[in-house]
Order: C-alpha cells, then structure tokens, then sequence
C-alpha cells in the first residue's frame, strides 16, 4: 500500500451541516415512499392516506428549503462526499426551491382529488406509486444542479407518467399514450444528445462548473448549436409551437387528476429546465437566438389561444390554454432581462397552480354535467352556485383578468417587453389574453349560465370535502396572490436575479472558488 | 477512427429519421431504438476513442496518463442504454396494445382520442 492519500483533493471531509440535507430530502422521501407504497400494494385503503402524508411532509421541506435559500442563498449536497465537479451534485437557488414547493403544493392538491377521483382499481394499478415517483423526478428535476443527473430525472418522470396516462386502459387513453410516449421520449433522446455534445465540448457537467467555464469556451466551442438543440429538447418538453403536437393529442385522455397533474407539473419541468439552460448556462447564445425565440413565442401564444377558442370539449380547451401560457413564459425568456425572467418565473408559479385547478373544475363539471361537450353542457350555475363561483374565479385567473393571480405575470411580461420597445410583443401578449378571456366567457356562457338542454337528472351526490378542499385550497391560493402579490414578486426577482448572475449558485457548488 | 465513427453515427441517425417518418407504428418503434443506439455511440465516441492505453491510474501517481479513454462517457452510456431498453420495452408493449385495442399501427388511423368531425362550440343558443 502506498502512502495514504491526501483525500482533501477528492473529498469532502467535513459532514454537510444537517440543514443542507433538505436539498436531498424531497426526492428521498418520494423514492422512499414509492417503494414502501408498492410494499403495500395489496392493501390499497393505505395508499390514500400515506401519500397524503407524504406529500403534506413533501410542502413542509420544500417550504423549509425554500426559507433556508431565501435566508441562507443557494444550498449544495454532493453524493458521496465527491467534490463538484466529480460527485453528483444538488443545488438548490431561488428559483428551482420555488417552483419544487409549487409542484408539492400542486401535487398534494392533487392527491386528496384522487381519493374521490380513482376507484379501487385504480389503486390497485397504482395510482399512488406512480405518483409518488412523477414527484420524485419532479423535484429531482427542480433541484439537481448536474445536467445529466437532469436528463434521468426527465426520464424518471417521464416512466412514471406514462404509468398514470394509461391507468384505466381505455382505448383513447392508449390511443394519446403512444403519441405522447413516442414525442416524449424523443424529446428525452435529443436532451440526451445535447448532453453528450456537450460534455465533449465542456469535459464537465456540474452546472455551476459549465457556467464558469462557459465564459473561456465561448470563442472555440460551438456553444450557439449546442444551445438550440438544447432549446428544441426543452421547447418539445414544454410543447411550445412547433412541437407541441402530442399534447392536445393526450392530455383528455386519462383520468381527470392526472391530466392536472401532468397540466400542472411536466411542461413546468420543461420550461424550468429550458430556463436553467438558456438564462444562467448561455445567456449570450440566448441572446443570439432571442429572435427565434421570439418567434416560438408569438406562435405558441397564438396557437394555445386559438386552439382553445375552437375546442367544444373543455378538457382539451385547458390543453390549449397551458399551451398559451408555454408561449407567454417563452416571450420572458426571449426577452431575458430580469425583469422578464421574473415575469416568466412568475407565470410559472402562477400557471402550475391555476392550470391544475382548472383540470380539477373539469372534473367537477364532468361529473356534475355527465359530459364535456359545450354542446351538451349546461345549467351548471343553477345545479351548483357556489362551484361556478369558485369556476369562475379560475377562469378569470387563467385570463389574466384582476384581481387574481394571473394578473401580475402578464403585467411583468408586458412591462419588460415594453422597456426594450417590443410593442408587437406586448400586443401578442395582450390579443392572446384576450382570445383566451373569449373562450373561457364561452364556458361560462355555455356550461354555466344557460339552461340545461337536456332533461336534468337530479344531482347524484352532494359535495365532497375530497373535492371541495383541494379546489377552494387552490383557489384561495389564486385569490391571495393576485391581492398581495408583493411576496411572490419579491421572489420571482430575486429567482430572476439568482440566474442572470450565478455567482452565488457557482460559489455554493465551490465554496473555496478553486479550480480556475 | 474518430472521423470513422462519426460517419457511422450519421447513418445511424439518417435511418432513425427516416424510420420515424413512417406513419405506421413500428417502424417509428425501430426508429426509436436506432435513434437511442445513435445516440449512446455518440457518447462513446465524444470520450476519445483508444484501446492502447488502459484507463489505470499507475502507482505514485494521481491522475490517468494522457491518452487515456475517458471512463466517464461510458458510464452515462451504461445509464442511458438501461433507461431505453427499459423505455423500448414499455413502448413495444403499449404499440401491441394499441394494435389489439384500436385494430391498426396505421397512425393516421388512430383518431380515437380525436375523432375527425367533432362537435364545434356552438355559436348561441
């Protein structure tokens, strides 16, 4: 044996101090869950209960996580002692804490919905592992700070929510599946690939070392490609314009959770990610390509609005507004100020919140109207006042219209674009806004207020706390935002910040700056 | 060897493409599994492509001799082909089911979940 090593080089031998272990602990705790919940598997009355309480546990960290970063700055773990850039790191800043708490908060929504919403075979298929699992990858996806690491919780979402998407197997389900799981995994495979290119490129993938060292290897590294393909991963991830094609295809498909689930979380991931790469990683290739994003922008905008203006089934009507707000979360990273990136950062709060909540009143509407034809529809505020009072003011979240939540997003937005002097920009915004404000009318106009066209069946069951919690628990979060907004956009400019400058990201991962 | 590779890797790439083209569900199955083939070779072969010099750190020294293949590429290779062989035989069995269930692997038939001539919104009432 040789002379023992200096492990100083290698290691790190001082133990993480206990708080930094909230950084890992939510994607542990989910794993963890998922597998006791597929030990359980026989005894589905369990199910409910423990991944309510996980998830509940799930909002307790992210929000001590989130107050840790906001008091303390960006929080790193390496696994396995590693330093960066050897180990595998999880770093957590402003902006991934913020949007891991929303997608607990979304989720755990979600979960209390499912009690109602899924049958005993539905459980038994595991609906609740899977979810556990979707969360799982979710915050890994939120919190890691090694692209590669990034690109397998992309793929340990992406398995887990294929297992919800055919839960129930009926044929249109397995009809939108093979469409989102073919577009999907091809997403997946051209991240893969923009890791590869990259690594070749950069020798490194620990996020922090790529952006510090980006900076020297701007003049002979290809960096301007590398960025697009990242963009075309990330934009097919998020179903921006072009590619956007499997969402509309899938998303009514299964059962009515899981389409908020996944409306709420998986294009979030995707948008996050295309963020995380294009602001912090390459902010000057970002600005090269900014007109091209531009342009994916408008085009998704549109596109979500118009989609959701010719739908008749309301289910794939909130498909097409999560798509318009792809495109307006585009428009701020095409601006890519801080102020815009703040704007995008906000929307996406915003969006995980309302887009959930609008695909849990389209349950309630589905099982209230036996339907969701706009056709059929009808008498919904007569059969229940107090959900379409609840209806309505999500609706008017999702239109931006005040005083909810969705206001403030847009009024960033369209500051921001009106500070460089992209009126056309600001004007796509507002004209999207305000096709979506026609469709949603027309769901109330239809669904709500007109009469019944058919002969009413008396109502089936009461309202259900399973159903009413989670919608007016989500609702309440709408109304609060969008009257004091003032903490969430404090936030969202401090996220911004934290990307446009990663020095403090980058000084968590190397705290002694060695290295170059 | 490199430039040898590189061309080998395009050919991948060019018959997963224009597998996937296809409309018929198969085929965009075996375009998939081409395109996740192309891809781990092109993670091989972005970490250096040599068998003469064995990665082992030698004794007394901290670092691999230059020239070394870099291991790691072959490690995220490792990741990747468990993650689509796992992802290829879900997608497998979700296309034979799609098969039984909606009786094509024509994709341009597959209007189950978006029926042609659905209902518009209405205009009043």
């Amino acid at each position: 044996m040789a002379t023992p090593t200096n492990l100083s080089a290698a290691f790190t031998l001082t133990p993480p101090p206990l708080a930094d272990w909230l950084v890992i602990l939510p994607v542990a705790l989910m794993i963890g869950l998922g597998a006791v919940l597929m030990m359980v598997r026989k005894s589905v009355r369990l199910h409910g209960a423990i991944a309510i309480a996980g998830l509940a546990a799930l909002v307790l960290i992210d929000a001590g996580l989130l107050w840790r970063v906001a008091t303390h700055g960006p929080v790193t773990m390496v696994m396995g002692r590693w330093l960066p850039p050897f180990g595998i790191a999880f770093t957590a800043d402003l902006f991934g804490a913020a949007m891991a708490l929303a997608a607990a908060v979304v989720a755990l929504a979600a979960a209390i919905f499912a009690l109602r919403d899924i049958d005993a075979s539905g459980r038994r298929y595991g609906f609740y592992p899977f979810l556990m699992l979707l969360m799982a990858g979710v915050s890994g996806a939120f919190l890691t700070g090694d692209i590669f690491n990034l690109y397998v919780w992309f793929e340990v979402l992406l398995i887990s929510s294929f297992g919800l998407l055919i839960l129930g197997s009926q044929p249109e389900q397995i009809d939108g599946a093979l469409k989102y799981a073919v577009l999907n995994l091809i997403a997946t495979t051209l991240f893969l690939i923009a890791v590869g290119y990259l690594y070749a490129i950069f020798g490194t993938l620990n996020m922090a070392d790529i952006a510090r060292k980006a900076v020297a290897l701007r003049d002979t590294g290809p960096l301007t490609t590398l960025t697009g393909l990242f963009i075309l991963a990330f934009a097919m991830k998020a179903a921006a314009f072009p590619v956007n094609f499997w969402l509309p295809a899938s998303y009514h498909t299964p059962r009515i959770v899981v389409s908020a689930l996944f409306g709420g979380l998986l294009t979030k991931v995707g948008i996050y990610a295309l963020m995380r790469v294009t602001v912090m990683l390459f902010p000057v290739e970002r600005e090269a390509l900014s007109i091209v994003i531009v342009v994916i922008a408008i085009l998704t905008m549109m596109v979500g609005a118009l989609g959701a203006l010719a739908q008749s089934d309301i289910r794939k009507l909130i498909g097409y507004l999560v798509i318009a707000g792809i495109g307006n979360m585009l428009s701020g990273v095409a601006i890519g100020t801080p102020g815009a990136v703040s704007g995008a950062i906000l929307y996406a709060l915003h969006s995980m919140v309302t887009m959930t909540a609008l695909y849990l009143v389209a349950g309630e509407i589905g099982r209230l109207g036996g339907g969701w034809s706009l056709v059929h529809l009808g008498g919904l505020f007569r059969r229940a006042p107090s959900f379409a009072g609840v209806s309505f003011v999500l609706f008017l979240a999702a239109a931006g219209l005040p005083p909810i939540s969705g206001l403030w997003p847009k009024v960033v937005l369209l500051k921001a674009s009106l500070d460089i002097g992209a009126w056309w920009l600001a004007a796509a915004i507002l004209v999207s806004a305000f096709l979506i404000t026609l469709a949603l009318a027309r769901v109330v106009l239809f669904a709500y207020w007109r009469p019944s066209p058919r002969e009413i069946e008396p109502m089936t069951a009461a309202a259900d706390w399973r159903i009413a919690l989670p919608l007016a628990a989500l609702t309440a979060l709408t109304i609060f935002f969008g009257l004091f907004p003032e903490t969430l956009l404090g936030l969202s400019q401090d996220a911004a910040t934290g990307l446009a400058d990663p020095t403090a990201y980058i000084r968590s991962v190397f705290p002694q700056g060695e290295g170059q | 060897m490199e430039t040898l590779f590189a061309i080998l890797i395009g050919m991948f790439f060019a018959a997963a493409v224009y597998l996937m083209l296809s409309k018929y569900s198969v085929r965009i199955l075996l375009g998939v599994a081409l395109l996740g083939n192309a891809v781990n070779l092109l993670l091989f072969t972005a970490g250096r492509l040599t068998r003469e010099v064995p990665p082992i750190i030698p004794a007394g020294v901290d670092a691999l001799p230059s020239g070394t293949a870099n291991p790691l590429p072959q490690a995220l290779i490792l990741t990747a082909i468990v993650i689509s062989f796992s992802f290829f035989a879900f997608l497998l069995v979700l296309t034979y089911r799609a098969y039984q269930e909606l009786g094509t692997d024509d994709t341009d038939e597959m209007r189950v979940a978006e029926p042609r001539g659905e209902d518009r919104p209405p205009m009043g009432y």
